[in-house]
């Protein structure tokens, strides 16, 4: 067994630092590169693309990158594991064969991880009697069911050892949870139980530093950010992990950014809910028990960190079509910018209303004023500029696109000295609601293919 | 005395739906208490007025030197359904650093 192996992070979310993963294959030693792909809403876009081109359906960002990185990859022997097969990891797969062969690399043994894609079985499922009602709210699915776009189970970690276990050096998954592409290679090299909570815990952490990209090396740190280093060439973050679960982050010699204590812990507190019970298919993870310590430059070990047994559900992400919306700015400039761009915002609310157009929601920010701090907000007086920002949102398109052409009047029949507007007419866009719920282990089963090409 | 917590506290939010997460960490060990004492889910609810429409929970990480708060129903119906320009919360750490305590201890 090996005593420690680096895992990188390539990339935190689809629309990542393009050069991240390269630089991560070649400015040092790494034995597996994770890529996080997937948000809540990405599934829904990819499964859009889907049905209008079969062979779609996945990040297609992955196959110019393969083109750069794949001889590192192969000559280097680094194992890159990625949820970025979306809804067609078959598609990935075979478009990684592509650049394979245009690169004439031979013998390269790609898995997939598939039968997370339940869209198909719903009315099945429901005759059995899983009707997967929102987990948060506990609404029917029925009220929504005619609109659901995509439905996808969280798997975790133990698809992707399978795939390991039968040689695959790529594998692409569908949705698979973040964290399980950075403790599947654990539990791959140092034969972690599927009981051994403790362990299995501590991989679920250090997958949930990675998944972020840069957020854990010095990105988008509200500490003391000035003193990050060298942020436009920073090192994505590598765990060094060891049989015993402990592990120490870090990232590239001659690497911008910075990784601390601070740095990690601004990671592990975000996006999660109550840090005793952090859910994944794997185990529930307590990250009160989390120990680091600042063991070096850009060094900091973790440890400690303790288990409790899965549950038996995994979560799913469902997503569904909920009416459109359009947003449009304008920029109003001194003398009494804020109160000019109100007069704008009373102005345009007047001319819908007298349309008569049924909205569902109209907001209106001003921002360089209160976008974040709403009534928070201070020192209107002293403002160069603001952007009025106004959004609707309504199941009637017609009336989005009213709105639409009912904003660039403003600038000549409105308060003066406004500007911004070169953008042209906003366009409406489709709303895609989250619609998250449970389903019983037993009912889904994921399918591991490993093909060598 | 009178302070932002931005002077002990760092922090950083993001989203899970409608629901925004701001983790609140404490500039060094001896801060985490006035964290603690003074950050209750009232006082954050109170501060967040007009923000968050909902409910507010608190969760300890001594480990960690850190609070992590929930702030329900927060960012105008979440994910695309949003209009808000802050639709994925994360400008709620800055919002939370704001915040002006008085407190009795001195730093």
């Amino acid at each position: 067994m090996k005593q420690s192996i680096r895992i990188a992070s390539g990339q935190g979310f689809w629309g990542d630092l393009p050069t991240a993963p390269v630089a991560q294959v070649r400015n040092g030693p790494v034995d597996y590169m994770m890529m996080d792909y997937l948000a809540e809403v990405t599934m829904s876009i990819l499964q859009k693309q889907k049905m209008r081109e079969p062979k779609l359906g996945y990040a297609k960002d992955i196959v110019p990158l393969f083109e750069e990185i794949l001889p590192d990859v192969v000559n280097k022997n680094i194992r890159v594991i990625t949820n970025g097969g979306g809804v067609n990891p078959i598609a990935c797969r075979d478009a990684i064969f592509a650049v394979a062969e245009k690169l004439k690399i031979r013998g390269l043994k790609v898995g997939v991880v598939l039968g997370d894609d339940i869209l198909g079985e719903i009315d099945r499922l429901g005759a059995q009697g899983i009707e997967l009602d929102n987990m948060e709210n506990g609404e029917s699915l029925q009220s929504i069911r005619p609109n659901v776009i995509s439905a996808n189970v969280y798997f975790g970690a133990f698809p992707i050892v399978e795939a390991l276990q039968q040689g695959a050096q790529i594998v692409i998954t569908g949705r698979t949870t973040d964290t399980g592409l950075t403790l599947a290679p654990m539990i791959y090299e140092f034969g972690w139980n599927a009981s051994d909570w403790n362990k299995l815990a501590a991989g679920t952490v250090t997958g949930h530093i990675l998944e972020c990209g840069g957020q854990a090396s010095g990105g988008n740190f509200s500490g003391d950010w000035r003193s990050v280093p060298d942020l436009a060439h920073i090192g994505f973050p590598i765990a060094e992990a060891h049989p015993d679960g402990t592990v120490v982050i870090t990232k590239h010699d001659r690497t911008g950014g910075l990784v601390s204590s601070a740095t990690v812990k601004e990671q592990l507190v975000y996006e999660i809910g109550d840090p005793k019970n952090y859910i994944t298919p794997d185990c529930i993870a307590d990250f009160t028990t989390i120990q680091l310590k600042d063991a070096a430059a850009n060094r900091v070990e973790v440890s400690g960190v303790k288990g409790k047994p899965a549950t038996n559900f995994y979560k799913v992400s469902m997503s569904y079509f909920d009416g459109y919306t359009a947003f449009g700015t304008l920029t109003y400039a001194w003398p009494d910018a804020l109160e000019k761009a109100s007069k704008a915002d009373e102005i345009l609310r007047i001319r819908l209303s007298d349309l008569h157009l049924n909205f569902d929601e109209i907001r209106t920010e001003f921002l360089g004023y209160d976008s974040c701090f709403g009534p928070l907000a201070e020192n209107a007086q002293t403002m160069n500029e603001v952007v009025l920002r106004m959004g609707v949102r309504s199941r009637d398109k017609e009336a989005v696109n009213r709105f639409s052409k009912e904003l660039a009047p403003l600038i000549l029949t409105g308060p003066p000295a406004v500007t911004g507007f070169a953008g042209g007419r906003p366009k409406p866009s489709e709303v895609i609601a989250y619609w998250p719920a449970l389903i019983p282990k037993s009912a889904v089963t994921p399918t591991v293919i490993v093909e060598e090409h | 005395m009178n302070i932002q917590l931005i002077q002990i506290a760092h922090a950083r939010s993001g989203d899970k739906g409608d629901t925004g997460n701001v983790g609140v960490i404490a500039r060094k060990p001896e801060y985490y208490p006035l964290l603690v004492k003074y950050l209750t889910p009232e006082r954050v609810k109170q501060h967040f007025a007009g923000i968050c429409i909902g409910r507010v929970e608190r969760f300890e990480l001594p480990n960690l030197g850190a609070l992590n708060f929930l702030l329900h129903e927060t960012l105008g119906g979440g994910g695309t359904l949003s209009l808000k320009n802050d639709a994925q919360g994360k400008a709620l750490s800055s919002v939370m650093l704001r915040m002006k305590l008085e407190i009795t201890e001195t730093i």
